[in-house]
């Protein structure tokens, strides 16, 4: 490639940049590790699933009451947001006329941004005192995965809509000249199509979830135990960290450090079959 | 460039029998094409993407002052052969050049070579119009200042000059600040012409450049580079046979053979189309192939 | 042919069910945020630990942070992408691991940025709980974002004019300056706005790094409580604080709500502008 003598210059400037824009993940996982190295040295990495329990001040780390809060709630808040979401995407492209599809659309748009407290704030307002008159205590693991459900909805029915947008028309021409119906269309022909970035976007979902943390700490109910119901109070790796990180202090302090290097496991692990799931497309 | 400005209302009276619906400037005669100098050499150059070759081994001198046209079917690697002429293979990563090619007999290749002047002498103008999305004005502005020239009085009589030299003066003078974009085909390429202009190159490489446009404004442009001939060595690529024989005085003819693009037969475009060497080329001017 | 109507009844349901959801948590917002609003309420200072008074403090740390924020992470990503789209071959191996790795930290949870601008941030570089640690953190998390849009911006802009300002003679930096860049202005708005959304939105990785003073700053190295931590102290720690943190939510979410609007009006204005009047 050639460059001129101006173009060299900044190039060189340009690349200084992008390496530091590059180290920022570098740097976290390795501060992570550092920090959590009071705990790691010892080298029983069991330890964090076969103690007792979470307590801190006798030095007993067991975080896997704080593992499944997270994966029950991102599994429920899945369950529900996928299909629905799905189904907002084939609503904007193939049932609603043109004036509610794109209102619609605006609808999921504005949802994808309200901030996370807010739908916290929302939840320990309005939903969990309905949970509390049905089932107490009303801050539960429902409540978890019903606002969860909220929050990731827009980012699958936003990618499932573009994905869906994204097929040519031939497909549908074909299909119609088929005499396929309606549904039969998006059944055999279209979701099949589009399976492969429908999936990218739940993959996407799926690490919001995982993340999130100020909503399920507003609305989980914040008690350490393995749920037995969805109306018990639970809390999840994120919740446990934001909790305790005001006044953790030594290998406390680097337990919390751990469960947030578990949290990036999760998402390099969910990175890693996003790139399985482009390369098999 | 001062010795070239001139008062736009004066070239009808310069050009009697030519008034159209555009104006053109008189432009200055250059060397004569009948004592043919070489300006740029090429020896042996050879052109691969990645590993498929698109060019190979094609050798021949482009003469000072004169219009040299290439043509050959699609895919025979004639854009390719262009590009290389003024380094433009640079900006494409998987692109390989060998062979020799000198401009004044100075190898381009040559590491000390400044690329950017190279550029500024071997203009180029593409297939498509391809208007900055600017006012017409900054669309000619913009390259000047990039070369040094940003003195408004001195910039606006390039403008001025180069515009009354594609004829484009008296239909744009209204709006120069108007987008370049709202231009009609014709206008935008003749444009593209002035801009290259503009930078006083010695070569102009024209990739079919009346491809894009309807038959009028083809005529034009094609008029255009008539005029050009002597003040600027063209070389350029056309499909069109009729046009290569109006306006070419040499010529030369591409044909993949092995799955890259070679260098069949050059010459005076009168005996390539009149009576060729090669059978390919004969085949190929009469219409039986290609 | 059953099938195909459950279908449709299953899908205008699942469309009914989320509009009523999102229209009840609006009107939720409304009803119970509305009473304490006033151009008071944005300029005092919150009072008996935000049960009373305003936000005037919160909205200034809140503003600083995300000054900050840009300031830090849009030069570095603009630097970035234009070495990742002009600078470097699509299939270099550099590049190739710089995309990868900040497809990873795009994804990373917040939470996870706020251990991170806490050990690196506040107590490595000693910065301590300020709005400085604060802002740089977000500088980091919205980082990904912004090099992704302006990315896609600079490679909309067609691989012609590169090819036809080379072919006049101009350098890189002059097609960047006078083609490039402009052409993908909208994109670098967009981004933006993006980028100060997702700032202004965030919670968890400010609480252990800006912290929760609600006094105002006098300094970038003071401590300073962002907005969305106002709602979440108010509506968790503080009895009483419910109609307040609503109060604050419905900023919030107005301010956001402009930011989305604006940064569409202005990419329109801005393409008009570009090619009319440069
Ligand atoms: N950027 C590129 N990358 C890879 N291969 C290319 C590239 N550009 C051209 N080629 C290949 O090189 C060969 C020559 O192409 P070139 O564009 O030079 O032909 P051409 O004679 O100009 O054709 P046309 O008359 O259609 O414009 C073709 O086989 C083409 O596929
Ligand atoms: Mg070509």
């Amino acid at each position: 490639m050639f460059l001129s003598q101006t173009d060299k210059h900044l190039s060189l400037w340009l690349r200084l940049c992008t390496l530091i824009s590059a180290t920022i993940l570098a740097l976290i996982i390795m501060f992570l590790l550092a920090e959590s190295w009071p705990l790691l040295k010892h080298g029983v990495l069991t330890q964090f699933i076969s103690d007792e329990s979470w307590h801190p001040a006798q030095r007993l780390y067991n975080i896997l009451p704080m593992l499944s809060a997270t994966l029950l709630s991102t599994l429920g808040a899945l369950t529900l947001a996928t299909p629905l979401g799905i189904a907002s995407a084939m609503f904007n492209r193939y049932y609603a006329p043109s004036f509610l599809a794109s209102g619609y659309r605006r609808i999921i748009e504005l949802m994808a941004g309200i901030p996370s407290v807010v739908y916290g704030l929302w939840g320990l307002t309005t939903l969990a005192p309905v949970i509390n008159l049905w089932h107490p205590p009303g801050v539960s693991l429902l409540c978890a995965i019903l606002v969860l459900a909220m929050m990731i909805l827009p980012t699958i029915a936003l990618t499932a809509d573009s994905a869906l947008g994204a097929i040519p028309v031939v497909f549908h021409q074909t299909a119609a000249a088929l005499a396929l119906s309606r549904w039969g269309t998006i059944r055999h022909v279209l979701l099949p199509l589009a399976k492969s970035s429908i999936g990218a976007g739940i993959m996407l979902a799926t690490g919001r979830a995982i993340g999130e943390t100020m909503a399920v700490l507003m609305v989980a109910g914040n008690v350490v135990q393995q749920p037995d119901s969805l109306f018990d109070s639970v809390r999840t790796l994120t919740a446990n960290i934001a909790l305790e990180m005001a006044y953790a202090m030594g290998d406390h302090r680097a337990a919390l450090f751990v469960s947030g290097l578990a949290l990036m496991l999760m998402i390099i692990l969910l990175a890693g079959l996003a790139e399985i799931n482009k390369r098999s497309s | 460039m001062k010795s070239l400005l001139i008062e736009p209302d004066r070239h009808p009276k310069d050009h009697p029998g030519q008034e159209r619906s555009y104006t053109l400037g008189p432009l200055q005669a250059g060397p004569p094409c009948c004592d043919p100098q070489t300006l740029l050499s090429i020896k042996n150059l050879s052109l691969s993407y990645g590993s498929t070759p698109a060019l190979k081994n094609v050798s021949l001198d482009i003469y000072q002052g004169c219009i040299t046209a290439l043509i050959g079917p699609s895919g025979c690697g004639k854009t390719s052969f262009l590009s290389a002429l003024n380094r433009l293979t640079d900006m494409i990563p998987t692109c390989n050049v060998s062979g020799d090619i000198h401009f004044h007999g100075i190898n381009i290749h040559d590491p000390k070579q400044d690329v950017l002047n190279l550029r500024r002498n071997i203009g180029m103008i593409f297939q498509k119009p391809l208007p900055f999305p600017v006012s017409i004005r900054r669309n000619i502005e913009l390259p000047l200042r990039e070369h040094g020239i940003d003195n408004p009085t001195e910039s606006d009589a390039i403008v001025q000059q180069v515009l009354s030299d594609v004829g484009l003066w008296a239909e744009v003078k209204d709006r120069l600040n108007a987008p370049a974009q709202a231009l009609s085909g014709g206008q935008q390429q003749r444009l593209c012409i002035a801009r290259a202009l503009a930078l006083k190159p010695q070569v102009l490489l024209m990739d079919e450049p009346c491809s894009a446009l309807d038959p009028i404004s083809s005529a034009v442009v094609e008029d255009l580079i008539q005029r050009l001939r002597g003040r600027y060595t063209i070389v350029i690529v056309t499909h069109n046979l009729a046009q290569a024989k109006r306006i070419a005085n040499y010529a030369g003819f591409f044909w993949v053979s092995d799955r890259a693009g070679c260098l069949i037969e050059f010459g005076q475009c009168k005996q390539i189309f009149e009576s060729p060497q090669h059978e390919l080329t004969a085949a190929y001017v009469n219409g039986s192939r290609g | 042919m059953l099938k195909n109507r459950l279908a449709t009844l299953l899908i205008w349901l699942s469309v009914i069910l989320i509009s009523a959801v999102f229209v009840v948590l609006v009107l939720d917002l409304v009803r119970h945020g509305w009473a304490e609003l006033s151009l008071a309420y944005l300029v005092d200072a919150p009072l008996d630990a935000g049960r009373g008074g305003g936000i005037g403090p919160i909205m200034v740390s809140t503003g600083l942070i995300l000054a900050l924020t840009i300031s830090v992470a849009a030069p570095l990503s603009l630097a970035t992408a234009v070495f990742l789209t002009e600078f470097s071959s699509k299939n270099s191996v550099f590049s190739g691991i710089i995309k990868r790795s900040l497809d990873v930290l795009a994804s990373v949870p917040s939470i996870v940025f706020g251990l991170f601008g806490n050990a690196f941030f506040c107590v490595y570089l000693g910065l301590g709980f300020s709005i400085l640690s604060g802002g740089l953190t977000l500088a980091c998390m919205v980082l990904p974002i912004l090099i992704r849009t302006f990315s896609e911006g600079l490679r909309a802009a067609p691989d012609e004019y590169r090819l036809a300002a080379a072919a006049l003679g101009l350098n890189r930096a002059a097609a960047l300056r006078h083609f490039l860049l402009p052409t993908a202005t909208p994109a670098l708005i967009a981004g933006l706005m993006l980028a100060i959304g997702r700032a202004i939105a965030e919670t968890a990785a400010l609480i252990f790094t800006s912290g929760y003073v609600d006094r105002m700053p006098d300094s970038l190295m003071d401590s300073g409580r962002a907005l969305s931590i106002h709602i979440y102290d108010l509506s968790m720690n503080v009895a009483g604080g419910d109609s307040h943190a609503n109060s604050a939510a419905l900023i919030l979410i107005s301010l956001l709500f402009m930011i989305n609007t604006l940064s569409s009006k202005l990419a329109y204005h801005w393409m008009h502008k570009r090619i009319t009047c440069l």
